[in-house]
């Protein structure tokens, strides 16, 4: 075991802080600690130039490998990139699922026409993507989709009927990934696809939710003789699953250092109100301080355990598979401690009529941390049957 | 940046389950347990003469092995997985860091080589339930070239059947962090009387030892104004502590997920039973978590050994782990009777003895609140 960083990753740690230095000034001064949970609707142009920004400075696609445009850095460089870039206060990425979902999807399952559509866009910070996965029937339970693709053989292309739901930033983006049932027939995970299409359509029609916030980050997305073109499927029809599922792959990676550090930027945000009003007298405040501390460590050395393992057999070690509920718990428990360190204060708004505090707005985001992605249950299952090898639940059919 | 277990590391940590499948399954653990002295000799020679794991920290100077406490740790998991009986945390994990830490070079050399032959020892410090200079009452004074030491050790682990002492006394009207110092004596030295202490934890024995007028020379005292010595010797014992902890909450998880595949009710195995599952995916949420934090508290320990890059995380660590550990073993094992049922309340049925286990390794050298509380002082800028 070592743990420490090589003098070359700590010359390239150098090459990042001082990038984000020169850069984070301007316009983009005030996004500094912004557009994180809970504040992701805020500053959507800055934050569009950002990407821009970034990847100017050759900042996205670090660890997209250099056949797909990237750079192709080690673990280690972006772990170092994550880190500093939150350590820094750099904004909330709004092109987090074009480069760590679609983009990547694209270049492992993708034609080398899509790659070549797609990629650069992404790379170059200008094109936006969401991910249209959940429905109203499809929630935990992905695999129920019921959007449908059909192949128009006169227009050449598919075209696409149904509804998605919880789509993040579908108000942002240029470009939506869909799974929709190119089978009619079919049911549970066969007979799906994995469609790449255009927003800006007619057949698309994008209604913002409002969340417990009182602002929208995600939307319902309507689908009504979409069109989507020939070429712009993943694979076979029916591949859809196995895309997908592909994808979740890349959800958990070296971007959890960097989640972190964020995370570390609220914590110490706890602390100095704490400290502030005296709660931090309270020796059960104190306790509970120092448990968020004790397990914001233990995921930095939990994700360095899970890093260091050899991936290219894609098995899933057990400090990897528990990890989304471990850090998703943790965040919902700092939410409530930071409310707790308030006291009554945490009850007042910043401004009427709904203009939360920076705290508020993170102790009310972070109760979707332990939904989305595999809610807690959904987790827990996954952990006992792929940790511990237990049993299935078995099967209930609903009587019609 | 590497975080795994190098080769060498894997072959001594696989010779040591292949050891501990041997001489700690239920049956001996339950014989060693019944005894006051609480170990089976043969097993505790083995360990030392065939497997060596008494050397594994002991200096290469000194004839050891000269590896470090990721070897160390991975060891401890182990034993703590098999609920080994053994003087080896006392011996091993306590006097010996003791002494590396406060011992000149003859006390070290005379010490070493009494350990690699097998000899047991134990670490005296506190009298009250603090596990840091304020659990220190036994005191010393000199008197012309001597130390005459009084007071009463509590919880002194493999207290009454150690071989040799290491002693940790303030000198008389000192206070706080102030007067602390080591001495080394062999056990059977007058002036020391020692009591076994019955536990509820029989696998783990605990002694409390009188000092009446104990008269030591200069060539016993290892180190005065040692408080800095003794916090990282219960720093660095305490990240040993841990790994075993994880360990026992490791076995309290694979107990239940064996058990609870096989047992049927409603006609299906109660290991399909979602609650049963997700109370399973805590367990391991739980050990796992702790087990990280142990390998990296490992890698301090090295580092603050040899003055490496993350010496200054010692104390951190050290409360970071032992707080996660404790919980997950108790919780762990608490749940593994939940999980059993009925079964699980008896003395039949392993369960107990890593619940037992489990409690008193979380209070010995702190337990969660505590730790979190000198978290929080440092924290807070206190
Ligand atoms: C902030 C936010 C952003 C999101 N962004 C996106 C996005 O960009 N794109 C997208 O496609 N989706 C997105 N989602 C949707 C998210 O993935 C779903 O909400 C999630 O998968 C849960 O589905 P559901 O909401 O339908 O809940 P349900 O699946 O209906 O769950 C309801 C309850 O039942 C429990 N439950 C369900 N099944 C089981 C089971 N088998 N065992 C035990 N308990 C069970 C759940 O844990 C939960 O407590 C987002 C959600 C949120 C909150």
């Amino acid at each position: 075991m070592k743990l420490t960083f090589s003098k070359a990753d700590e010359a390239f740690r150098q090459e990042v802080v001082s990038w984000l230095d020169a850069h984070l000034v301007g316009e983009f001064e005030q996004l500094k600690f912004r557009g994180g949970p809970g504040d992701e609707h805020m500053f959507p142009e800055e934050r569009k130039r950002w990407e821009q920004t970034l990847a100017e400075g050759g900042w996205i696609g670090l660890g997209w490998p250099k056949e797909a445009g990237g750079r192709g850095c080690s673990i280690e460089q972006q772990v170092i990139f994550y880190e500093e870039y939150a350590r820094a206060g750099a904004p909330g990425r709004v092109g987090h699922i074009g480069e760590g979902l679609a983009g990547p999807t694209i270049a492992a399952f993708g034609s080398d026409e899509q790659k070549q559509k797609y990629l650069p866009g992404i790379l170059n910070g200008t094109e936006l993507w969401c991910q249209g996965y959940s429905e109203p029937s499809a929630g935990s339970d992905l695999a129920n989709v019921k959007t449908k693709a059909r192949f128009d053989e006169t227009k050449g292309k598919w075209i696409i009927n149904g509804q998605k739901v919880w789509t993040s930033l579908a108000h942002e983006s240029d470009y939506i990934f869909v799974i929709a049932r190119t089978d009619p027939d079919s049911v549970a995970h066969k007979g799906l696809g994995f469609f790449l299409m255009k927003m800006d359509q007619s057949g698309i029609d994008v209604r913002p939710i409002e969340q417990i916030t009182g602002t929208s980050e995600f939307n319902e997305v309507f689908f009504d003789e979409a069109e989507c073109e020939a070429e712009d499927i993943v694979g076979k029809p029916g591949d859809g699953w196995k895309v997908a599922m592909g994808l979740l792959g890349f959800e958990r990676g070296v971007s959890t250092l960097g989640q972190q550090m964020a995370f570390q930027n609220e914590l110490n945000d706890v602390i100095a109100a704490a400290k502030a009003n005296g709660a931090a007298n309270d020796p059960v405040i104190r306790q509970r301080i120092a448990k968020a501390h004790e397990g914001l460590k233990i995921m930095r050395y939990n994700s360095m355990r899970t890093l260091s393992h050899d991936a290219s057999d894609g098995a899933l070690h057990k400090e990897a598979l528990m990890y989304k509920l471990y850090w998703a718990t943790w965040h919902r428990d700092l939410g409530e401690l930071a409310m707790d360190v308030l006291g009554m204060e945490c009850d007042v708004l910043e401004e009427a009529p709904y203009e939360l505090t920076r705290l508020q707005s993170m102790y009310l985001f972070v109760r979707s941390d332990t939904i989305y992605g595999g809610t807690n249950q959904i987790q827990r299952n996954i952990i006992a049957e792929r940790g511990l090898g237990m049993p299935k639940e078995p099967k209930v059919t609903i009587k019609a | 940046m590497d975080f795994a277990f190098t080769e060498e590391q894997l072959m001594i940590r696989e010779s040591a389950i292949a050891f501990l499948q041997n001489v700690s399954d239920s049956e001996s653990i339950r014989k060693a347990m019944a005894t006051d002295q609480g170990y089976d000799e043969a097993v505790w020679a083995s360990l030392c003469q065939e497997l060596y794991l008494q050397a594994i920290t002991v200096p290469e100077d000194f004839g050891g092995l000269g590896l470090g406490f990721v070897e160390l740790v991975a060891v401890m998991e182990q034993m703590g997985q098999y609920l080994l009986c053994a003087p080896f945390f006392s011996t091993v994990c306590l006097a010996a860091t003791a002494v590396r830490l406060a011992g000149n070079d003859d006390q070290q050399a005379d010490f070493f080589a009494k350990l690699l032959e097998g000899e047991t020892s134990a670490l005296a410090f506190t009298s009250n339930t603090y596990f840091n200079s304020k659990g220190v009452e036994v005191t010393y004074k000199k008197v012309g070239d001597q130390f005459v030491l009084n007071g009463e050790y509590r919880y002194v682990v493999d207290g009454h059947t150690a071989k040799n002492l290491v002693l940790v006394a303030r000198e008389e009207g000192s206070v706080k962090h102030d007067g602390l110092a080591f001495f080394i004596v062999p056990a059977d030295t007058q002036g020391i009387t020692r009591q076994w202490l019955p536990t509820v934890d029989q696998t783990r024995k605990m002694a409390t030892i009188t000092l009446d007028n104990l008269m030591l020379d200069a060539a016993s005292l290892m180190q005065e104004n040692a408080v800095d010595v003794f916090h990282h010797v219960l720093d660095l014992a305490t990240i040993t502590l841990a790994a075993e902890q994880v360990g026992g909450a490791q076995k309290a998880l694979d107990l239940t997920v064996e058990y609870t595949k096989e047992r049927v009710q409603f006609n299906r195995p109660v290991a399909s039973f979602q609650s049963v599952k997700h109370k399973a995916a805590d367990m391991m949420t739980r050990v796992e978590a702790a087990r990280s934090g142990v390998y990296y508290a490992a890698c301090v320990a090295d580092d603050a050994l040899n003055a490496g890059p993350l010496a200054d995380e010692l104390k951190e660590a050290a409360s970071i782990v032992k707080a996660a550990a404790s919980e997950a073993y108790f919780q762990n094992a608490g749940d593994a009777i939940q999980l059993h049922g009925g079964v699980g309340f008896t003395w039949e049925y392993d369960v107990h003895m890593y619940f037992k286990r489990a409690k008193a390794s979380e209070h010995f050298l702190g337990n969660a609140a505590y730790h979190r509380e000198r978290l929080a002082k440092d924290l807070l800028g206190e």
